[in-house]
């Protein structure tokens, strides 16, 4: 309930002296309700100028085929399934965030929710354009779905993972709109009430006519614990069946019961590591260092060690396990990973994803906004090469010497990639435009209970003291003042 | 008679509202309703909301999805058109899990959210049934039906309960189409 007061010593949700309810929606409308700034402009412009990039690249693919990658007989799927298993990736982050730490009662979550959400679906879109453009004929794209066909119906394989991967991912992109947008229609409708003309009935049309009765917010709180309930698992088994494309095969490298634990940890620890790299611009761009303060950054980085080390912990166990099995062939190519042509690609994921992120065991680093911004870019950069390292080096030197090859990536190779992040910061771009990029009802929520003023007046009519040694962002003096 | 159709009680703070909603049920004045920029915990009880059932219909919708998938692989499969494939049997059950376990997630919560969607009457292009522009902002309205109750009374209890501001409304809804 809103009149329950935390404790003092929990870092407090909301800075800021003065903050009222109406506060925190001016603040977090202001971004969708001013013209744009010219920081937007720039970082706009920038976005589509990489999407334009993977529009040429990918119509050159579907025009010429994938004989325009780098590929070769040995080395089938390189940068297409090594981008598309990085983006689903990284949209974990947002589930995990809506759902799994909405289970756990994270009160945390609460101003991070919808931006991160926001981000696994452009996320998600990214990554089933990979799916998509690397089938090579993408106008039979339906065949992956058991729909009725002259040939028999000759249906799909059920026995498959990719058929598995087919619903997975489309499911988790649909349930993951669904719940980002029944989560948005409360704040929808608070601009709604605030804006007029035209804009006003455009959001009064995407508000669903939504208007905050009794009744409407208790089933909306039940909804809300449900998908956080259906999606919790939904996540998880995403990147499971992910690595069941790998781990259902007999390749060397690939054929290890390892992978879906390993693969989900990778995937939430790319997925913060992305909330990081967007939120801590955003925050400072938008104006919500009061609602996005240290301690979110704080206990994104500690879930950053936690699955960073995860999957240090799994690096080391495959090693471990290629040893112990006793076969040769995948002896070899655990060997080979570390040592062999691919061992540049190795080495900057064993730095990225398991050395530097342990710098956030020291306080002084994960309190550092400069610091973890940078380290967040080195895990995104050391997660995309865990992929390329699974992928490519475990294809490169298959059991017959003669067919031994390298992948070099041709201009489409890279321009699809580097368009694709063209496709998702738009995206992102234009959601910070037009919806609010932070849960209004869900952080006002937070107000009475968890903001660092209420905290304040606790100490002020002495129903707490400071923790002694403490030296956070409360001072008592200026609070009375 | 009075021209006032609903009288909205404004609070500024969803505790003193709560208390708020207590004095008006012990002088015996009827709240038709309450809307408030978040969920308040405890309310339903208060009013005598019942509990929502909508987690019933997810769990028969998921429910539905299982069954759904199941069939589906089944006749596709093992009834249809069984092939053979590294000498397995064509009804591998374990291999139908993952799709019935997709689908069961995807129409427990599709299923769920359009029931929602439908008995609270939201859909795009829907005219807000908002008495108050500020209960998304930073308001907590109580609104009451004027012909019910004196409205002089009701307007001295919400006084005395500290409500920050006093309504009287000579139309339920506030129009959209006025600027």
């Amino acid at each position: 309930m809103s009149s329950h007061s935390e404790s003092i010593i929990r870092e407090p949700l909301i800075t800021g002296k003065a903050i009222s309810y109406s506060q925190i929606t001016e603040d977090i409308c202001a971004p969708v309700e001013r013209m744009p700034s010219k920081a937007w402009w720039i970082g706009f412009s920038i976005a589509v100028a990489g999407l334009l990039l993977w529009l040429v690249a990918v119509s050159y693919t579907f025009w010429n085929g994938i004989g325009a990658w780098g590929l070769n007989k040995t080395v089938g799927w390189a940068w297409d399934i090594t981008n598309f298993v990085w983006w689903v990736g990284i949209g974990h982050a947002g589930t995990l965030i809506s759902a799994i730490l909405l289970l756990f009662r994270q009160n945390w979550r609460n101003s991070i929710n919808r931006s991160a959400e926001a981000m696994t679906i452009f996320a998600v879109i990214c990554a089933a354009s990979f799916i998509v453009a690397h089938m090579g004929r993408a106008w039979l794209f339906h065949w992956a779905l058991p729909l009725p066909n002259q040939y028999g119906s000759l249906w799909v394989n059920f026995n498959s993972p990719l058929v598995w991967d087919v619903f997975a991912i489309s499911t988790y992109f649909s349930v993951s709109l669904i719940f980002w947008y029944t989560g948005l229609l409360p704040d929808i409708a608070t601009i709604r009430d605030r804006a007029q003309g035209l804009r006003r009935r455009i959001y009064s049309i995407l508000s669903f006519g939504w208007n905050g009765s009794v009744k409407t917010w208790q089933r909306f709180e039940t909804v809300s614990l449900i998908l956080a309930g259906v999606s919790t698992p939904l996540v998880l088994s995403v990147h499971t069946i992910v690595s069941f494309d790998f781990a259902t095969s007999v390749i060397p490298g690939w054929h290890t019961t390892i992978f879906p634990p390993y693969f989900v940890a990778g995937a939430i620890f790319s997925g913060f590591a992305m909330v990081l790299t967007l939120l801590i611009i955003a925050r400072k761009v938008l104006g919500f260092e009061n609602y996005i303060t240290m301690a979110h950054i704080e206990s994104m980085n500690k879930i950053i060690i936690l699955t960073g080390s995860i999957v240090g912990v799994a690096y080391g166990t495959e090693f471990f396990i290629a040893w112990y099995s006793g076969v040769e062939y995948e002896q070899y190519a655990f060997i080979n990973r570390a040592t062999g042509p691919y061992w540049w690609a190795y080495w900057s994921m064993i730095t990225c994803n398991v050395i530097s992120p342990q710098l956030f065991w020291f306080k002084k680093i994960r309190t550092s906004i400069t610091a973890t911004w940078i380290l967040s870019i080195f895990v995104n950069i050391g997660m995309w090469f865990e992929r390329f390292v699974i992928i490519v080096t475990s294809l490169h030197r298959d059991y017959l010497p003669s067919s031994w090859a390298m992948f070099y990536p041709t201009w489409v190779d890279v321009s699809i990639f580097i368009g694709s992040l063209g496709l998702f910061f738009t995206l992102f771009l234009l959601f910070l435009r037009v919806l609010p990029a932070i849960a209004m009802a869900e952080v006002k929520l937070l107000l009475k209970g968890s903001s660092e003023q209420s905290k304040l007046k606790l100490i002020e009519h002495g129903h707490a003291a400071l923790p002694e040694g403490y030296n956070g962002s409360i001072e008592v003096e200026n609070a009375k003042n | 008679m009075s021209k006032v159709k609903y009288i909205l009680g404004h609070f500024d703070d969803p505790d003193v509202m709560m208390s708020g909603i207590d004095q008006l049920q012990k002088s015996n004045i009827a709240i038709e309703d309450v809307f408030t920029p978040f969920p308040i915990h405890g309310i339903e009880n208060k009013l005598g909301v019942k509990r929502s059932r909508l987690p019933i219909a997810a769990f028969c919708f998921g429910l539905l999805g299982t069954i759904t998938a199941f069939t589906m692989v089944y006749y596709m499969l093992v009834i249809d058109w069984p092939m053979n494939i590294g000498g397995k049997p064509a009804f591998a059950f374990p291999d139908f899990i993952p799709v019935m376990f997709e689908l069961t997630v995807l129409f427990a919560a599709y299923g769920m959210v359009f029931t929602f969607f439908y008995v609270n009457h939201l859909f795009p292009g829907r005219a807000p049934r908002v008495m108050d522009l500020r209960a998304t902002n930073d308001r907590f309205v109580i609104a009451i039906d004027a012909s019910l109750n004196d409205i002089n009374s009701v307007d001295a209890v919400l006084k005395e309960a500290g409500a920050i501001e006093i309504k009287h409304n000579e139309r339920k809804y506030i129009s959209y189409d006025e600027e």
